[in-house]
Formats: C-alpha cells, sequence, structure tokens
C-alpha cells in the first residue's frame, strides 16, 4: 500500500482532514463575501458578480490541477453519472430553493458561522428537513425520474471525442474571457 | 527583526474584511486539489445534510432510516459530514478576526424589502431550505459538488446542473422582485 492509499484508508484521519478542509473552505468563502446574504441575492439579480467571480476563479485552478495529479497518478476522477431526469430536473429545483434561502448550501453554513440565525435556524435547519423529506420519496423519484435520459458520455472530451488537454486548454480561455466579462 | 514583521504582515492580511473573490476562488480551487490528493474524494457538502438527518432518523425513528436512501448514502460520521462543521468554524474565524462577526436574524436586503419581521424571514429561509436540499439530493450534488468539482473534471452533469440552478435561480429571483416588488 502506497502512502496515499495508507491515508485515504485511515477513517479516523480522514475525519480530521475533512474538518479541516471544511475550516479553509468556510475560511476562503467568508473572506470573499459570498456568506453575506446581500452578496447572494445581488449575484441572482445580476448586479453583483462575486459569486460567479469565486466559482469561475475556483474551476480555473481547480480544472488542471485535477486533470495533472490524475496524469501523475496522484488521484483518480470523481465523476458522478448524471441523466437529464436527475441533474436537469435536480438544478431547476434547487435553483429555486436557491433564491428563496439567499444561499446554497455552503454559504449557508458559512453565514450561520459568521452569525446569520437565518442561516442557521432557517436555512441549515431546512435542508437537514429536505433531505429527510427527499429520502421518503426517493423510491419513486428514482424510478420515475432519476434513471430518464442518461448522457451519452460523462465528460465534455468523452462527449467531442478530444484530448482532456485540448478541452482544458480552450475551457481555461473561455473561463479566464468570462472573468473579464463579469 | 524581518521574522517580527512578516508575521504581522501575515495576521493583517487574515484580519482583512474581504479578499479578492479571485484570490478566494484560487484557495478553493486548490482545496479541490488537496481534496482529491489527500482524502480520494470531490470537495461537496450537500451530502452532509442528508447524512445528518440520516442519523436524526436513526436516533428518533430507527425503521424509517431502513429506506432505500439511507441504504446508499449510508448516514454516519465521516470526511463529508465534517466538513459542514468544518465550514461553519471557518467562517466563524474569518469573521471574528477581522471584526464582522454579528448576530443577525434579518438580513439587510430582506430588511428593505419586507421589513425586520424576523418570522416571515425566517419561514423563508426554513422552505427555501428544504427546497434546496430536496433539489440537491434530486441532482445528486450542489454549487460545491457539481459546480466546482463537477464543472472542474468537465463532467457533464456538473456543467449542466451549473446551467440549470444559475437560470431557475436568476429567473425565481426576477419573478418574485418582479411580484413584490424588491
Amino acid at each position: 500500500m502506497t502512502l496515499l492509499t495508507r491515508l485515504h484508508t485511515n477513517a479516523r484521519l480522514q475525519l480530521v482532514m475533512g474538518l479541516f478542509i471544511g475550516i479553509a473552505f468556510g475560511f476562503l468563502l467568508q473572506k470573499s463575501g459570498v456568506t453575506d446574504y446581500n452578496v447572494m441575492l445581488g449575484q441572482l439579480l445580476l448586479q453583483d458578480m462575486t459569486f460567479s467571480e469565486l466559482m469561475v476563479s475556483a474551476i480555473i485552478v481547480a480544472m488542471p490541477g485535477v486533470y495533472l495529479l490524475v496524469h501523475f497518478g496522484c488521484a483518480q476522477m470523481h465523476v458522478k453519472p448524471g441523466t437529464l431526469g436527475s441533474v436537469v430536473v435536480g438544478g431547476l429545483i434547487f435553483g429555486t430553493g436557491f433564491a428563496l434561502l439567499g444561499y446554497g448550501p455552503e454559504t449557508v453554513a458559512g453565514a450561520a458561522g459568521a452569525g446569520a440565525l437565518d442561516a442557521l435556524c432557517g436555512g441549515i435547519i431546512g435542508m437537514i428537513l429536505g433531505s429527510g423529506l427527499f429520502a421518503a420519496f426517493y423510491p419513486k423519484i428514482k424510478t420515475r425520474f432519476l434513471n430518464r435520459g442518461p448522457f451519452p458520455a460523462q465528460t465534455l472530451p468523452e462527449l467531442l471525442n478530444l484530448n482532456p488537454w485540448v478541452v482544458i486548454g480552450i475551457a481555461e480561455v473561455v473561463l479566464i474571457g468570462i472573468l473579464f466579462l463579469l | 527583526m524581518p521574522l517580527k514583521q512578516e508575521s504581522f504582515v501575515m495576521l493583517d492580511i487574515l484580519a482583512q474584511q474581504t479578499w479578492s473573490p479571485y484570490a478566494a476562488g484560487a484557495g478553493i480551487g486548490i482545496l479541490v486539489c488537496i481534496s482529491f490528493l489527500l482524502s480520494d474524494r470531490p470537495l461537496g457538502i450537500s451530502t452532509a445534510y442528508a447524512k445528518v438527518s440520516g442519523l436524526l432518523e436513526k436516533a428518533i425513528t430507527p425503521k424509517r432510516a431502513e429506506n432505500e436512501f439511507y441504504r446508499e448514502t449510508v448516514p454516519r460520521v465521516d470526511w463529508i459530514l465534517m466538513i459542514l462543521p468544518g465550514v461553519i468554524i471557518g467562517a466563524f474565524l474569518s469573521a471574528t478576526l477581522s471584526g464582522q462577526f454579528h448576530l443577525v436574524w434579518v438580513p439587510g436586503l430582506w430588511d428593505t424589502a419586507f421589513g425586520t419581521n424576523a418570522v416571515l424571514s425566517f419561514l423563508t429561509a426554513l422552505i427555501g431550505g428544504i427546497i434546496l436540499a430536496f433539489g440537491a439530493r434530486w441532482a445528486n450534488g450542489c454549487t460545491t459538488g457539481h459546480g466546482i468539482s463537477g464543472t472542474s473534471q468537465l463532467s457533464l452533469s456538473g456543467i449542466l446542473f451549473t446551467a440549470c440552478f444559475f437560470l431557475s435561480g436568476i429567473a425565481t429571483t426576477f419573478v418574485l422582485s418582479r411580484f413584490i416588488g424588491v
């Protein structure tokens, strides 16, 4: 077993890793301003682009980073297989909740940490209840929606039948262009 | 004494109220790479709420926690669950270091649009949270898991989810603001 696999299979150490990655994540979210309700609602009203800038910047760094790690055998891909019935319908429901709450699942936790009681008592409790509600309906939703419309491929390079690095190169140019436009 | 000066500069940076979203986003991109490398997992958070919900159901009504959803998303304290308290702690640290930690019931933009009624703001956040989690479970991911980790792998589910939630979030916000007149 290599050092990395030993690290991955050490359940107790992974709990500490999760906590510390979470702490760094929450710290960065709060510092960027997206744990503020006004910033998030400003994004949805297209008046404040902080949240998009944060997301695009994260992808610009993570995309070549993850592909390099995989290329050198230091990591594995974790692509979630999706269907139109799961990702499109789920995304549309998610967006409605996002607009009503004014936060996403990560920013609502960050907002609670920064003292927003609407996020702590409303948002986080709501998310726990909503997950339980989904669990109750899961068997029916699974057969009726989640398996509908499977994708022809899992990733964009597979779909276009192109070398991943070509797609990454194009994606980086497009994403940096978007950052300049925002 | 150069060392001392450097540590002051470091503290100054940590105590700043906001960082550029580009810098914070790049930091989140690095965190995604760290998750892949050291934990063999894509960075995400919404599953944590489902695990908390499962643990609560297991404690209150053990029979209900035996359903299909919880057989697939096993309710236990693990890496992804620890991300949630981590984000809360990280945002608390960041807000406290910059003197921005304040307990607030009603967020600013909400206040100007609907007044200071904390019950109304709480109920909206609660319902928003329920819908947000329902959508996240339906799509099997959220703004972080699909939006950042998925898109960074050029996964079709990540890209499509991001497009759908942005569209639906912006549309919902504009419809609500048109009707209510925010």
